[in-house]
């Protein structure tokens, strides 16, 4: 099936402007007459929640942690990006459209990324007034920072810590309306399933964490805001609780899943010690406007390193290559996250890693150090700075880092058309939880811009004009549905809870996380994608036979959570290796060694694959169909990227 | 590393709790303190024995969600970061740790180690925030505000509220955590209009939720993983008697 992005026609600059004039509206004092559910608190939960309550709307936000404000968003370091071009450099909606078009390998929505980047300077207003303390400068004016993938300052930031701000600012406004009575807030409490009637999302059913009680919630429409699924890969820098349930389980109800094979592997986070480890920790993106990215000239001078015969700073400058800088002198250490991801693996294949592993590259501080002193370098990074320390043990004032590529965002997601509305009516997708706007990479501090542009500024316009052409008629949980799908989510933690055989389901976990580094992580080939589909059917079987999960539904259960998380997992690996396997091009951070340039960079086939691949659940055990939405590019010319 | 874990164990709520003792054997320094108790559940299921419950999310440090009172500390024995921060290697081989919850009456346990810290949300609902829908707001660089004040604000907005302050007083005290929020917006021009209202509610609805009283010992500060500082609690006294003794009927007034 070709399907309907429902991009509006006319300029792209015009796009949605006249869009939001054509949208149908609610009335003020209809508005009151609609219930709205909002899965997940993230930014782009949140603050869905806080813009559709203060319109009127009657809203009941749902979140598995313990409070809103503990969201994964929180975990977000360097910045968010804006065209504000407040430091006159050349910035401008464009720019910042057209860097994120290029950036993505030309694999999105130009209609949806224009949009993006047209409400970004929206977004920093916005958050101002809320009372959120990004940096400034010493006249009070805001301070910005450079980020990869781009040649202008456009990163607004609050030290090392931008996502916590972002979001406590989300928060505090979702507070305010919970205080007026217009939010109820739903706390340790998880969703599992969607009720679809008519073809419409018209409520879900959830788990209290605390007791276990299986409940339905009704509403006009269902906002999914339930961020990524990095943790599919076991290790990742998600949150341990980040999970891909709530989109799985609305995939399995008719919401399509496009491109689940994007996955964002982050050039520098802190390397793997050893198999206990149960998350790794990203290094911000934003040390690498002032860290050189290194690794040693020579295998022996490596391996001198990784056996800790030699100290970093003993290596002689004629002995580094600072390979970023050499290979793409016009953004040196700032290109891209996927091009810096493969590089930097590229060294560790060659044997030129450094570390006890030889999986890591230095980042290095002397010259900015030497350059600013380190009072400065303090000021800007001191939080990652000692975060580092607290990991390894080791002092990147006197040492240089060591960092390694590791999974931190998916660009895949749940399909969604330019309202952000899935394939399923009624049922929206905001957020990482969508695929709509990054294409097949993420630019760095895009991933912020994106949650609070779709849940300030694009969920109130356009899901106004699906509740105003549905009618305020509501589907109330008495109908056959509701109970239909609590049955459902009813026998499927019964069958969880049933399970007393012998293997963990972090055992499960983390063997589907080592199938998917292997084989669907940085680099990928035919031959590993159908091995990798064979083992993960095999880890399913066998986890449905032999897991164990103790305790029973009705109480605090962890296992249990992990377990119906851990079986989604499963699922949704299988369908990424699939996606993988379907796209026989590389496009940004999906690599497939069968396709690059004689540099060695992602080699696109826009004749064959400039689409996104939406896929539709058939059934238990069941390949899933491929849906198409071909791209559609007015404005930019595609081209094979250049960042030297 | 081998270790010996004395934890608190509570069904839930209701049910009365003990200490229970568990060994823990290879354990690395490498390893974080979560990542030990995940080695040691691991162990427990496989003897098909409830594992620890303990609250986590991030394991970065941020989200707050983390808790456990080690040794007699809130978040363990090292200055300035919270559990899952907290590596293995500030132990020694051979070590007891002790592992208890919260204890705070405005925190009851959920289980195990994992108590209900949905207090401080409501202290929060009750008016941590600026009234400013979306949409309202003007140029992000019309409102001019001094870096220093700009600083001071973020060092009051880098609370997790993670409840360690509460933890350490001996009164369960929760004056450090409502006075970051009052402090950052009060420091800032876009929280003035407010500002009094905003230290009266809050202050209010902590008394509501059974929180003792500041009696300056400082305990707080010293266990908190962000440094939130004490002269937090002196600016939100001063607002909160401020707004007593000077601006009851403006803030009868602005009511919504």
């Amino acid at each position: 099936m070709e399907l309907d992005g429902k991009v509006p026609a006319g300029p792209l600059a015009n796009k949605w402007s006249k869009y939001k004039f054509d949208l149908k509206l609610v009335n003020p004092a209809n508005k009151r007459k609609y219930d709205i559910i909002v899965v997940g608190t993230g930014l782009a939960g949140a603050s869905a929640a806080a813009s559709l309550a203060e319109l009127g709307y009657n809203v009941k936000a749902f979140c598995f942690q313990d409070s809103p404000r503990r969201a994964h968003s929180i975990a977000a370091q360097g910045g968010i990006n804006a065209a504000k071009n407040y430091q006159n450099d050349g910035d401008s909606v464009f720019r910042l459209f057209y860097d994120t078009i290029k950036g993505g390998d030309y694999r999105a929505r130009e209609g949806n990324v224009y949009r993006l980047a047209e409400v970004s300077v929206n977004i920093i207003d916005q958050c101002v007034a809320q009372g959120v303390p990004f940096a400034r400068e010493y006249g009070g004016l805001l301070d910005n920072r450079s980020f990869g993938g781009s040649q202008v300052s456009r990163t607004f930031y609050a030290r090392g810590q931008t996502g916590q701000q972002l979001l406590l600012g989300a928060y505090s406004a979702l507070n305010r309306q919970i205080n007026a009575g217009k939010v109820k807030m739903y706390t340790r409490t998880e969703m599992l399933d969607v009720v679809v009637v008519d073809g419409h999302a018209k409520g879900i059913v959830t788990r209290n964490m605390i007791n276990g009680q299986i409940d339905t919630h009704s509403g006009h429409a269902v906002l999914l805001c339930t961020g990524g699924y990095g943790n599919v890969f076991y290790l990742s820098t998600n949150a341990i609780g980040s999970n891909v349930t709530a989109a799985w389980r609305a995939h399995k109800r008719g919401a399509f899943f496009a491109n689940p094979c994007y996955t964002q592997i982050h050039p520098t986070c802190i390397p793997v010690t050893g198999d206990h480890q149960s998350k790794l920790t990203l290094m911000s993106e934003s040390l690498r406007n002032d860290g050189r990215v290194w690794a040693p000239k020579t295998v022996e001078i490596a391996q001198k390193l990784q056996k800790k015969e030699i100290t970093a700073d003993q290596v002689k400058e004629d002995d580094r290559d600072y390979f970023l800088e050499r290979k793409y002198p016009a953004f040196g250490n700032l290109v891209p996250r996927d091009v810096a991801s493969r590089n930097a693996k590229e060294m560790a294949d060659e044997g030129k890693g450094v570390g006890a592993s030889g999986l890591a590259v230095y980042l290095d501080f002397a010259d900015a150090i030497k350059r600013l002193g380190e009072d400065t370098v303090r000021a800007k990074y001191g939080n990652l700075f000692d975060m580092y320390i607290q990991i390894t043990d080791e002092n990147p004032y006197k040492q240089p880092m060591r960092i390694y590529p590791a999974v931190h965002y998916t660009m895949g997601g749940l399909w969604v058309d330019y309202n952000l509305q899935t394939s399923v009516p009624g049922l929206f997708a905001l957020g990482e939880c969508n695929f709509s706007d990054h294409g097949a990479n993420r630019l760095g501090a895009s991933a912020l811009m994106q949650g609070l542009s779709d849940g300030y500024f694009v969920i109130p316009f356009t899901l106004g004009d699906y509740l105003a052409k549905q009618g305020p008629k509501k589907v109330d949980e008495n109908h056959p549905a509701f109970a239909q799908t609590k049955q459902d989510v009813i026998d499927h933690v019964n069958k969880l809870i049933s399970l007393k055989g012998t293997k963990t389901t972090n055992e499960y976990h983390r063997d589907l996380g080592h199938i998917m580094w292997e084989y669907c992580g940085m680099a990928r080939t035919e031959e590993g994608l159908i091995k990798a589909k064979k083992m993960i059917q095999e880890l399913k079987v066998d986890f449905w036979k032999n897991a164990i999960i103790v305790g029973k539904n009705e109480e605090v259960n962890a296992s249990l959570e992990r377990g119906g998380r851990v079986a989604d997992f499963i699922e949704l690996g299988e369908l990424m290796v699939d996606d993988a396997l379907m796209r026989r091009e590389s496009c940004g951070g999906h690599f497939r060694l069968e396709s690059q340039t004689d540099d060695g960079e992602a080699l696109r086939d826009d004749e064959n694959f400039a689409f996104v691949a939406a896929w539709e659940f058939m059934g238990e055990n069941q390949p899933e169909r491929l849906n198409k939405e071909k791209l559609e590019f007015e404005a930019v010319h595609l081209s094979q990227r250049n960042y030297a | 590393m081998k270790l010996t874990l004395k934890v608190w164990r509570q069904k839930d709520a209701n049910s009365a709790g003990k200490m229970e003792t568990y060994p823990a054997d290879n354990i690395s320094p490498d390893m974080s303190f979560l990542e030990m108790l995940d080695v040691v559940n691991e162990s427990l299921i496989h003897k098909n024995i409830e594992p620890i419950h303990f609250d986590h999310d991030c394991r970065e440090g941020i989200c707050g969600m983390c808790s456990l009172y080690i040794n007699g500390q809130p978040h363990g024995p090292k200055r300035a970061i919270t559990t899952c921060q907290l590596h293995m290697r500030s132990f020694k081989d051979g070590d007891t740790i002790t592992i208890e919850p919260w204890r705070a009456a405005a925190f009851p346990v959920i289980k195990d180690l994992a108590v209900d810290r949905s207090a401080f949300d409501r202290i929060q609902q009750a008016g941590g925030y600026i009234s400013v829908n979306t949409g309202a707001a003007q140029d992000a660089n019309n409102i001019l505000i001094p870096k220093v004040i700009a600083d001071e604000a973020f060092n009051s907005a880098t609370c997790i509220g993670c409840g360690a302050c509460v933890a350490a007083c001996k009164n369960a005290s929760a004056m450090l955590f409502v006075s970051a929020k009052i402090t950052q917006l009060g420091l800032l021009p876009q929280g003035q209009p407010e500002r009094y209202r905003r230290a009266q509610s809050m202050v209010a609805q902590m008394d509501e939720e059974g929180f003792g009283n500041c009696t300056n010992t400082g305990a707080c500060e010293a266990e908190c993983p962000k440094e939130i500082s004490l002269t937090n609690i002196s600016r939100m006294n001063n607002d909160f008697l401020s707004a007593k003794l000077f601006r009851e009927e403006e803030i009868a007034h602005s009511g919504e």
